[in-house]
């Protein structure tokens, strides 16, 4: 049992998750779901975004899902009305979900709590405002259709599922290692101290601002290449993109999964694709399942799935170990999950 | 060191400090004295920048310093350990050492110094650095934020009843610990409820109440003094 928790939480436990990325396409009983993977690996990326800005940094954004929009009509508009390649346009998505994020921060970010989750609550309903009825801009309500894909290089054509699908896991695994290199830096451990206390920090020397708009930059800058990805498989969006519906759905993710770990945001979107693609049949009505599983879970569960192992097998380590000097270094042995991610 | 003039500061609505002038010179051990609720923790947050005053001056060494960002006195060397320990505690003893360092980041020999002296002056510390801080005894954890606080290398360390909720036989190491800092060159700041034991280590002393500061004097002074001793000493 002991053998079993301690490779789930081990590094080759990541070797073997990335195993089976690699390895799904070749196991999956249809390109369909294939493509249900590529697009969960994208909104998984944007679940990472927010879990900088509201895992780590402990502030609840509520327009994560318009930078999201923001990253795709980036790419959508700038391909389709500005003849630009896929390449370039990604970039630029990057960098106007930077450039929007740190305006927003710098002002949405001197609000406390609620308060800053109300304002970005406004703030997504604006950018799905400003992207329905700025139609000489945005095409309004007809949408962008046919943006470029992601050019392939050599044989490669991303046009196709399974290529794209590796590009999407290259992607992914590289936002997830930068999150790795971040938490364990002393600029996660920043994020952490702001989470725990504005004040604390503060007594630190932390200047508070300067690492809450950094956190900010970060999920936004994460939330606009994520989209861009989208705009780049499905290749037509509209203005629903940026309803508040998908702000809530990442949010889903990152609770379910565990808010403020590392892997919990990966473990939250894929159980929660999958699960809705069994449940397709109900449409709408698989909210009634939805619904009372989330309360749930937040009351039971309050540090998701990756959360609730984490802190469960840290105290069965704890109780195990003959003395209790040994369990307390056991478990901070594994602080880099259980610590600085808690 | 620290100079205080007339200041104000008001704390959800109400005034938390009237006309609060006091002056702290460097290398003194300076005790304030208050009952819970006194302003003792207004008067270290206004000053360490986390209360904005709302009429007053406070400089530092000369230099006025009303208004200025908390991370700004950090780097100024203020340094406050806060009331209630109130560490990282599923950090390790070391990283919660390391983030009390945060101003002198890019210096990492004089950290790794620091560190050395902090881990030095608190043995236990060393053998507990890679524990949870949560882990440890309340002692422990205090010694753990008083480390931290020192990791900033302050001129003037503010220490907020650093005796709460501890054992008697512990609160006497941690008065030493901190009159052994103050030796060192220090100057310290130091709310206390325990007069006795926060006097026996004073140079001066201030008592607080109700937002007002309504004495002052050496050590001899207080602890002689019929009123504080009935207040504060219980003798």
């Amino acid at each position: 049992m002991d053998r079993v928790l301690n490779f789930l939480a081990s590094p080759a436990m990541k070797i073997v998750l990335l195993a089976a990325g690699i390895l799904f396409p070749l196991v999956a009983s249809s390109e369909y779901q294939i493509y249900v993977m590529a697009l969960a690996f994208i909104w998984a990326i944007a679940v990472y975004g927010l879990n900088i800005i509201t895992g780590y940094c402990g502030q609840l954004n509520l327009a994560h899902g318009g930078f999201f929009a923001i990253g795709a009509y980036a790419v959508g508009l700038l391909t389709v009305d500005y003849g630009w390649a896929f390449w370039p346009a990604f970039i630029a998505a990057g960098v106007i979900g930077a450039v929007l994020g740190f305006l927003v921060g710098i002002v949405s970010l001197r609000l406390k709590e609620h308060y800053f989750a109300i304002f970005t609550l406004c703030v997504g309903f604006i950018i799905y405002l400003l992207i329905e009825k700025w139609e000489e801009l945005t095409h309004g309500t007809l949408g962008v259709i046919s943006i470029a894909p992601p050019e392939g290089f050599g044989l490669v054509d991303f046009t196709e599922t399974i290529p794209f699908y590796y590009l999407v896991l290259f992607f992914l695994v590289l936002a997830i290692w930068l999150i790795s290199r971040i938490s364990r830096s002393l600029v996660g451990r920043t994020f952490l101290a702001i989470r725990i206390s504005d004040d604390l920090a503060q007594s630190l020397g932390i200047n508070l601002m300067r690492n809450k708009v950094l956190a900010f930059v970060l999920s936004t800058t994460y939330a606009g290449l994520a989209g861009a990805l989208l705009a780049g498989v499905v290749r037509f969006i509209g203005p629903d993109l940026a309803e508040i519906t998908h702000t809530f759905d990442v949010i889903t993710y990152l609770l379910v999964g565990g808010i403020g770990t590392l892997m919990g945001p990966l473990v939250g979107t894929l159980l929660i694709t999958w699960i809705t693609q069994a449940v397709q049949s109900f449409e709408e009505y698989r909210m009634i399942v939805f619904g009372p599983l989330l309360v749930v879970l937040v009351i039971f569960m309050p540090r998701g799935i990756v959360g609730t192992f984490l802190t469960w097998r840290g105290r069965r380590l704890a109780s195990k170990a003959p003395a209790k000097q040994s369990a307390s270094r056991v478990e901070n042995k594994n602080s880099e999950e259980a610590g600085t991610h808690g | 060191m620290l100079k205080l003039e007339n200041v104000d500061a008001r704390y959800e609505g109400f005034k938390a400090l009237d006309g609060v002038s006091m002056n702290v010179e460097a290398g003194e051990l300076v005790v304030l004295l208050g009952a819970n609720g006194a302003g003792k923790s207004t008067l270290f947050n206004t000053i360490s920048g986390l209360l904005k005053a709302s009429a007053g001056r406070i400089s530092l060494n000369g230099e006025d310093v009303t208004g200025k960002k908390p991370s700004a006195l950090v780097q100024a060397g203020v340094v406050q350990c806060p009331e209630g320990r109130k560490l990282f505690p599923e950090m390790s003893v070391l990283k919660n050492l390391m983030l009390g360092g945060y101003v002198h980041r890019r210096d990492r020999a004089g950290m790794k110094k620091t560190l050395d002296h902090v881990l030095e002056m608190f043995p236990i510390l060393n053998d507990k650095k890679d524990d949870a801080a949560g882990s440890l005894s309340g002692g422990q954890q205090q010694m753990v934020a008083i480390g931290r606080a020192l990791m900033g290398r302050p001129k003037l360390l503010m220490l907020d009843e650093p005796s709460l909720g501890l054992a008697p036989l512990v609160v006497k190491q941690v008065f030493e610990a901190v009159q052994s800092i103050n030796r060192e060159g220090t100057t310290v700041l130091l709310a206390e409820q325990n007069a006795f034991a926060a006097l026996k280590i004073a140079t001066r002393a201030y008592v607080i109440e109700n937002g007002r500061l309504v004495m002052e004097g050496d050590r001899e002074a207080m602890l002689g003094n019929e009123a504080v001793r009935k207040a504060y000493i219980g003798a």
